[in-house]
């Protein structure tokens, strides 16, 4: 993938371009706002991420605004020291698809832009959701294991569902207590860990293999084995 | 000095001196200057109006004395000539009690025909014109006023009214006003004494409480005289701005301590490690895992920091302007089902109780997040096998969400301090957690004018937060239809 970043800290912005190319990816690399519009508006990326407050003159905001209003519709990702919930609400007015806050993990920052870019090529609606073995219809709302049906809770289904649309990328505990239950605070105990675990217990402990992983310091990622 | 204020010159000085002289630019004498000149203004204007219309009156009523008195002798004359003129001149003079009418007829030559002045005065050459004359009648020295009127054939006549007493009245009149001047301006002076005591004593009050809080005692507050006047209303604002001040740095003193000893203990945790994972780590895997050590301390840090400034946000009162209708069913069901999982896991049941229709007005975020916390807290604090109760219901007019567990509760010694920040009672030292949770809880029941109890549910505790059913006074929604209209104006508001 081509990965934009506009980020004016050299060294956060020299830690996440190492991660992203050790990730694979390809990054490109702006530490001001002006760089940052022209490379944004003449190349084509797959995701920017953007620092809210950039010197030379022209600010995240301001940046991504420009963008959207020439119809460039590249997924955004907020980078900010701003945490406040106004903040995280003007930034997604102005267009943009998600926010992190700094100081962040790189597993956290990982995830939420490779979750972007998916989001932005399964266009159309589906109907039917596949890995592996499992299968999930999104019409009948049924779920289905090697042609086995497999009862769940309406929230069970939705935790499945977020999961096996990110299937292959890694979802962080914030990334499922956002997507899932739309709640945008840090739960003290592990409430998350405790759902998956519940999950697992209808999806992978009856078969031989797990598709619900556990990935160590970042979150799960659901993949067939 | 209010006295000289009456003086224009006198006047001009004065304000030139407010300018440069530091002593006399004051707020209240400028104040007790002012009412003294608008005093006097008035009370000048007052005289001077009584003046003119009595003494004007005066002249008035001679002048038309004068005019009928003449009409009707001209009248006379057309009707009789010269002989009817002057006989009915002599019966007006024998008429006259007061003795003050004053005629004279001459004839072409200028010699006297009639009248009882003797001779023509020779100042009146104007016929029409009321002319003010000395006279002698009657060997005593008078006054006058006079009007000549000419009449066919080089006739002459002179009608007047001896106007003594009105000059003696005029006199009466202007000394009895000028004295009453005196006492107007005496009384305006000792009521811009008066005004300016006043507007210092209450100034001096409220700016000897700001002078102090500058001087860093932030307890003095403004004394109310308790009469419920403007002042007192004044000193009351200020008192409420001065508490909240007080709170406000309150606060911020409690965070900066908090800061210096909770945050600096996984600083210090994580820098330690740090430093004697590069002098002292011997292979890579030594080192890799202090330093994930180190990055989880920071976290623990970051996760502080996050909730002291959503603390202080929250506190700041930003946050109503997201304030939308939030139905507490569906949130409470939300919470529950979250948290059922974990309590299930932990042995403990958790259980709701909540009716079908319960709506505020709130900030569905902060509402969460603290309903969130609360049953974290009763989670964290519960031993297997016991319960957890998350009940909402309507009370005269209020809200009550209440948290209850059956775990070890708060000793009643420490209920009150619970909520302070990264207070950790006995009990908590050796569970995980930050000491921010129920203060966030209490800042979130501020937030939407309610409060948090803590209470003993004999065994466990009770967290009870109070909020108001309908909106607050100050949020000015009327009713039930405007108040939809204006929760969707407001969450629009809130994504400006």
């Amino acid at each position: 993938m081509r990965i934009l970043l506009v980020e004016d800290d050299p060294t956060v912005a020299g830690f996440v371009v190492k991660g992203l190319r050790e990730a694979g990816h390809v990054v490109e690399h702006a530490d001001n706002g002006r760089d940052g519009l022209f490379m944004a508006a003449s190349e084509v990326f797959d995701t920017i991420i953007l620092d809210r407050m950039l010197p030379g003159g022209i600010d995240g905001i301001r940046l991504l605004e420009t963008l959207r209003s020439q119809n460039n519709a590249t997924p955004v990702l907020l980078l900010s020291a701003l945490a406040q919930v106004d903040e995280r609400v003007a930034g997604l007015k102005a267009g943009g698809d998600d926010y992190l806050t700094k100081p962040f993990a790189f597993s956290e920052l990982l995830a939420r832009v490779e979750a972007l870019t998916r989001r932005g090529k399964s266009e159309g609606p589906q109907t039917k959701l596949v890995v592996g073995d499992l299968e999930m219809d999104l019409l009948s709302r049924t779920v289905r294991r090697a042609a086995q049906k497999i009862d769940l809770q309406p929230r069970e289904f939705r935790l499945l569902e977020y999961l096996m649309r990110h299937a292959g990328q890694v979802v962080t505990r914030t990334m499922l207590l956002e997507g899932v239950w739309d709640y945008h605070f840090d739960p003290q105990t592990n409430v998350i860990d405790v759902h998956v675990s519940r999950l697992r217990q209808k999806i992978d402990k009856p078969f031989s293999t797990s598709l619900i992983h556990t990935i160590r310091n970042a979150g799960y990622m659901l993949r067939p084995e | 000095m209010s006295v000289c204020l009456f003086r224009f010159g006198a006047l001009t000085t004065v304000s030139w001196q407010l300018k440069t002289d530091p002593m006399l630019r004051s707020a209240s004498l400028r104040f007790a200057a002012l009412f003294g000149i608008v005093f006097a203004l008035s009370a000048m204007a007052f005289v001077g109006f009584l003046w003119f219309s009595t003494a004007g009156l005066l002249d008035r009523q001679v002048e038309a004395a004068i005019s009928a008195d003449a009409q009707g002798l001209v009248e006379r004359w057309s009707e009789g000539g010269i002989p009817a003129l002057l006989l009915t001149i002599q019966e007006r003079m024998n008429e006259n009690v007061d003795d003050d009418a004053i005629y004279e007829v001459t004839d072409p030559l200028g010699t006297t025909v009639g009248g009882n002045m003797g001779r023509w005065p020779a100042a009146v050459t104007t016929p029409g014109m009321f002319y003010e004359l000395m006279v002698v009648r009657a060997d005593t020295r008078s006054l006058a006023e006079v009007r000549r009127y000419d009449l066919p054939g080089g006739f002459r006549l002179l009608v007047g009214r001896d106007v003594r007493g009105r000059v003696e009245l005029r006199h009466l009149l202007t000394n009895a006003l000028f004295s009453s001047m005196l006492v107007i301006t005496g009384l305006g002076a000792v009521g811009a004494v008066v005004i300016r005591n006043l507007f210092r004593r209450m100034v001096a009050e409220v700016s000897a409480t700001a002078d102090a809080i500058a001087g860093g005692d932030l307890t003095p507050r403004v004394r109310r005289s308790g009469r419920g006047d403007e002042f007192d209303r004044m000193a009351e604002s200020i008192n409420t701005m001065l508490e909240r001040i007080a709170r406000l740095m309150d606060g911020v003193r409690q965070v900066s301590n908090a800061i210096a000893h909770d945050l600096r203990t996984p600083i210090t945790r994580a820098r330690a490690r740090l430093e004697d994972a590069a002098t002292h780590a011997r292979s890579e895997p030594e080192l890799r895992a202090a330093v994930e050590r180190a990055v989880s301390d920071l976290d623990g840090v970051t996760a502080v920091f996050q909730a002291l400034m959503r603390i202080a946000e929250i506190e700041v009162g930003a946050r109503r302007s997201a304030f939308a209708d939030v139905d507490l069913g569906p949130l409470l069901a939300d919470l529950t089902e979250l948290y059922g999982a974990v309590a299930e896991e932990n042995g403990l049941t958790l259980t709701l109780s909540v009716p079908d229709t319960l709506t505020i007005l709130g900030d569905r975020d902060m509402l969460q997040q603290a309903l969130a916390n609360l049953l974290d807290n009763a989670i964290k604090f519960s031993s297997p096998g016991g319960s957890i109760r998350l009940e909402a219901a309507l009370f005269d007019r209020h809200v009550r969400i209440s948290v209850t567990d059956r775990g070890p509760g708060i000793p009643e010694a420490d209920r009150n301090r619970a909520t302070e920040r990264f207070f950790r009672g006995e009990q908590a030292r050796n569970t995980p957690g930050s000491g921010l949770g129920l203060a966030l809880v209490q800042a979130v029941a501020a937030l939407h004018e309610g409060s948090l109890l803590l209470s003993d549910a004999a065994p466990g505790l009770r967290a009870t937060i109070t909020l108001p059913a309908m909106p607050g006074p100050h949020m000015k929604i009327p009713s039930s239809a405007p108040h939809q209209m204006e929760s969707a104006a407001m969450a629009h508001a809130a994504h400006r």
